[in-house]
C-alpha cells in the first residue's frame, strides 16, 4: 500500500465508486495456474522467482483450477493437449482470464509450418486474453503483459450495457 | 573390435544366416526375422558384450524400404556397433527386441508410432508420442497431414 | 461396529477381505511432473503397483521439422528440445554433422564451447536443484537456485543475446564471438557461486527431512540402469563410473583435470534419489574446476574461419553422442547429399531416463513419486520432442 501511506486527511473517508473498489480488488489478486506446457514454462518460473518477483503483483500461483483467475499458457499447445487446456479453462471459476506466452501459443511460433501435431495457436481453443510475444519472452515481457491485464481488469463494469453501449463509457 | 571382426565372429556363430557387413557406414545388416537371436548373442557374448543400446531409430529410406537402425556400445569393452534392419513398406515386421535390451521398448514403441514398423513380440505396441486415436505414421516420406483432427483445424 | 480389530486382522491375514486395485491419474496439468508427462498410477491402497507414463503432450514434431529444414535451420529446433540445456543441444547437433563433413574446428571455438557447455550444465542442475527441493516442500533452495541461475544467464545474453534458446553454436563456429569482459564475468560468477553450494547442502542437501524423504527411495539398481540405457546422474547414480565427456570423448574435455561424481550411498542404499540428486550437485563444482582451466588457456583467434558457406554434408550417416546435463544426448543424423537432412533421430536423455520409472517406483507411496520424478529430472520437451 506504498502508494497510499499518509495521502489522506483525517476523517478516514476515502470515496470511490463500488466498481473501482472490487476492480482494484481483484486486480491486486489474481491468482494464477501453475501450469506451465514447454520452455516458456522456464521463463514463468523465472519470473516467479527471485529476480522478477511477480508475487508482487499478488500473484499466487495455485495448481487446481477451481481456485484460480488466470491461465498462462506457457508454452506450446499440441492437439493431444489441447482438449486438457479447454477442460482446465472451462474447471476455472468465472471471472476468467486467460495469457496466451511466447509465439507457440499464439500462433504456433516455429511450429506453425509442418508441425503436424502442434496447434496453431491456444486462441482455437479457448479465449485469450492477453498475448505475449516472444520466443520466449522475458520475464519483464511476461510482466508487461500481466500489467495489460490489470488495466483491462481496472476497466470492467458492473452496470449492464444498454443498446449495446457500457453505461458508463467504459468497455 | 571393429565392425568387420564382429561381422567375421557373428557369421562364424550364425552359419545359416544372411548377414551382410555395410563397408560404407559401417554395419551389419541383419534379416528382420533374427534380430532377436543374434541381439541375444551380441549381449552375451564374452568377446561382444554389447549391453547397451545406445539408440534405437526408424528410418523410411523413402525406396520402398523402411529401416531399424540400433547403435550399440559396450560399458566394459567401450565399442561400438551399428546394426541394420530392412523391411519392405508393404510387410514392416520385425523382431522385437525389447527383451534383449529395456531400452528399446519406448524406442520400438516411437518407431511404431512415427514410421510405422511393427515390432512382432513387443509386449505393449502402442502409439507413445502421438494421441492413440491418430491416424498414418508421420514421419513416412509420404505422410500427408489430416486437415482435422477431433474438430481442431491442423494446417495454419 | 460389531467387528474388533483382532477379527479384522484375521480377516486380512486370511484373505478373506476383499481389496480393489485403485487407478489414479497424474497430471498431465500437476505441479510436480515438470511439464506435461501424465503418470496412471495403479496403487494398492496408498502403495503404487505399477506406474504406467503416457507421453507425447509436448510432440513437436522436432524429426519432422529437422527433415523439412536446412542443416543450420535445424539449430533453433534443437533449442527447443531440451530448453534448459539449449547449449548443450546445439553442441550436439553441430559436433555431428562437423563429423560428417570433417571440420576442424579453431582452438578459440572449442574453447568457448566448453566453457559455455558446462555453465549451461551448472543452469540447468540448479533448475534441477531448485526443482526438486520444490517437489519435497522446501521453497527456499528453489529461491536460491533461481538467484544463481540468473547471473549465468545475463553472461550468456551478454554474449548471444538470448536468456534462454540461443541458437549460438553453429556448425563450424559460433554465432558471435564472446562480448568484452567475458572472461571477467566469468570468473567473477565462479567466485560467487562456490560458496552457494555449500549454501544449497546446508539448506537441503544435508536437511534431515530431506534426507528422510530421498534416501532409500527409488533404488535403481546398476544391471537395470545399464538394461533401460540410463545415462548421466541416473547412471552415475547407481555408482557406474561412466561420464561421456571422459570415456567417449569429444570437443577438447580431455585436456583438463576434473572428477567423475558417482553416488556412494551416503545418506542410504547407493542409487537412491539422494545419491542422484548428489550427483548434480557434486558435478557442479566439477564444472565450475573446468571452466576455471578453461579460462586459464583461454586463446585468442577467429571463431568464423571453419564456419562453411555451404553446409552439404556428403551422403553418409552419423551417430554422435554428448553428455548433456540429463544424460546421453544422442543424434543419428543421415544425409543424402542435399541440403537438408534426410533423417535426424534425437535420443534425448530424459527419454530413455523415464522408462525406468516404473521399474523404481514400485512398493513405494504416492509421495515417493514425487521424490522420484524429480530425482530423474526430466524435460518434457526432449522427450515428446
Amino acid at each position: 500500500m506504498g502508494l497510499l501511506d499518509k495521502q489522506f486527511d483525517d476523517g478516514n473517508i476515502v470515496l470511490t465508486s463500488l466498481e473501482g473498489v472490487l476492480n482494484w480488488a481483484r486486480l491486486c489478486s489474481l491468482w494464477q495456474m501453475s501450469f506451465g506446457l514447454a520452455c516458456c514454462a522456464i521463463e514463468m518460473m523465472a519470473a516467479s522467482a527471485s529476480h522478477n518477483d511477480i508475487m508482487r503483483f499478488g500473484v499466487l500461483p495455485r495448481p487446481s483450477p477451481r481456485q484460480c483467475d488466470v491461465m498462462i499458457v506457457a508454452g506450446t499447445v499440441t492437439l493431444k493437449m489441447a482438449s486438457r487446456v479447454k477442460r482446465l479453462y472451462e474447471q476455472m471459476a468465472e471471472p476468467r482470464y486467460v495469457v496466451s506466452m511466447g509465439s507457440c501459443s499464439n500462433c504456433g511460433g516455429p511450429y506453425w509450418e509442418h508441425g503436424y501435431h502442434v496447434l496453431k495457436g491456444v486462441d482455437r481453443v479457448v479465449p485469450v486474453d492477453v498475448y505475449v510475444p516472444g520466443c520466449p519472452p522475458r520475464p519483464e515481457a511476461l510482466l508487461e503483459g500481466w500489467m495489460r491485464l490489470q488495466e483491462k481488469v481496472r476497466d470492467f463494469s458492473l452496470v449492464k450495457p444498454q443498446n449495446g453501449k457500457p453505461q458508463n463509457g467504459r468497455a | 573390435m571393429n565392425t568387420k571382426d564382429m561381422f567375421d565372429h557373428l557369421a562364424a556363430l550364425f552359419p545359416d544366416l544372411e548377414l551382410q557387413l555395410d563397408e560404407d557406414v559401417p554395419c551389419i545388416i541383419v534379416p528382420p526375422d533374427a534380430i532377436r537371436e543374434v541381439g541375444l548373442q551380441l549381449r552375451d557374448d564374452e568377446q561382444l558384450l554389447l549391453d547397451s543400446l545406445m539408440c534405437l531409430s526408424g528410418v523410411d529410406f523413402a525406396d520402398g524400404t523402411l529401416g531399424v537402425v540400433y547403435h550399440l556400445h559396450s560399458m566394459l569393452h567401450n565399442h561400438k556397433l551399428t546394426v541394420k534392419v530392412v523391411v519392405p513398406v508393404e510387410n514392416p515386421h520385425v523382431q522385437t527386441v525389447e527383451r534383449v535390451w529395456r531400452t528399446a521398448d519406448w524406442h520400438e514403441r516411437e518407431a511404431y508410432d512415427l514410421i510405422g514398423v511393427i515390432f512382432d513380440g513387443h509386449r505393449d505396441l502402442r502409439r507413445i508420442l502421438n494421441p492413440y486415436d491418430w491416424e498414418g505414421h508421420p514421419l513416412r516420406k509420404d505422410y500427408e497431414v489430416p486437415e482435422f483432427y477431433n474438430g481442431m483445424k491442423v494446417p495454419y | 461396529m460389531s467387528q474388533t480389530l483382532e477379527a479384522l486382522q484375521e480377516d486380512i491375514a486370511a484373505g478373506r477381505l476383499k481389496t480393489d486395485e485403485l487407478v489414479l491419474n497424474m497430471g498431465p496439468q500437476h505441479p510436480s511432473t515438470h511439464g506435461v508427462l501424465r503418470l496412471e498410477l495403479v496403487l494398492d491402497g496408498e502403495a503404487v503397483v505399477k506406474v504406467i507414463p503416457h507421453l507425447g503432450y509436448l510432440h513437436r514434431c522436432f524429426e519432422k521439422h529437422a527433415e523439412a529444414m536446412t542443416y543450420p535451420q535445424v539449430i533453433p529446433y534443437t533449442d527447443r528440445m531440451d530448453y534448459l540445456a539449449a547449449m548443450n543441444n546445439n553442441h550436439g547437433y553441430a559436433l555431428a554433422i562437423e563429423r560428417l563433413m570433417g571440420i576442424e574446428l579453431p582452438e578459440r571455438v572449442e574453447y568457448i564451447r566448453v566453457i559455455m557447455a558446462e555453465l549451461q550444465r551448472i543452469a540447468s542442475h540448479l533448475v534441477a536443484i531448485g526443482t526438486f527441493g520444490m517437489d519435497i516442500g522446501a521453497f527456499t533452495p528453489f529461491l536460491y537456485c533461481f538467484r544463481d541461475r540468473e547471473y549465468i544467464l545475463d553472461i550468456f545474453e551478454r554474449t548471444c543475446g538470448a536468456r534462454l534458446l540461443y541458437n549460438y553454436m553453429w556448425v563450424g563456429g559460433l554465432s558471435h564471438d564472446v562480448h568484452d569482459g567475458f572472461e571477467k564475468d566469468v570468473r567473477d560468477f565462479i567466485k560467487r557461486f562456490r560458496p552457494t553450494i555449500k549454501e544449497v547442502n546446508d539448506l537441503l542437501n544435508y536437511n534431515k527431512i530431506f534426507i528422510e524423504r530421498t534416501a532409500n527411495i527409488g533404488v535403481l539398481p546398476v544391471d537395470v540402469a545399464v538394461s533401460y540405457g540410463c545415462s548421466g546422474p541416473m547412471l552415475r547414480g547407481s555408482g557406474v563410473d561412466f561420464d561421456l565427456r571422459r570415456d567417449d570423448p569429444y570437443s577438447i574435455y580431455d585436456r583438463f583435470d576434473w572428477q567423475v561424481c558417482v553416488g556412494k550411498g551416503e545418506a542410504g542404499t547407493v542409487g537412491d534419489c539422494w545419491d542422484r540428486h548428489m550427483v548434480r550437485v557434486w558435478e557442479m563444482e566439477q564444472s565450475c574446476n573446468i571452466i576455471e582451466q578453461a579460462l586459464e588457456t583461454f586463446p585468442p583467434g577467429d571463431i568464423t574461419e571453419a564456419i562453411p558457406k555451404r553446409i552439404r554434408p556428403p551422403k553418409g550417416e552419423i551417430y554422435t553422442r554428448v553428455e548433456n546435463p540429463r544424460g546421453e544426448l544422442g543424434y543419428y543424423v543421415i544425409s543424402d547429399g542435399s541440403a537438408n537432412p534426410f533423417r535426424v533421430k534425437a535420443r534425448g536423455p530424459s527419454f530413455v531416463n523415464l522408462s525406468v520409472i516404473d521399474e523404481i517406483s514400485r512398493g513405494h507411496l504416492i509421495a515417493d513419486i514425487v521424490a522420484i520424478l524429480g530425482s530423474i529430472d526430466i524435460v518434457l520437451g526432449e522427450i515428446d520432442r
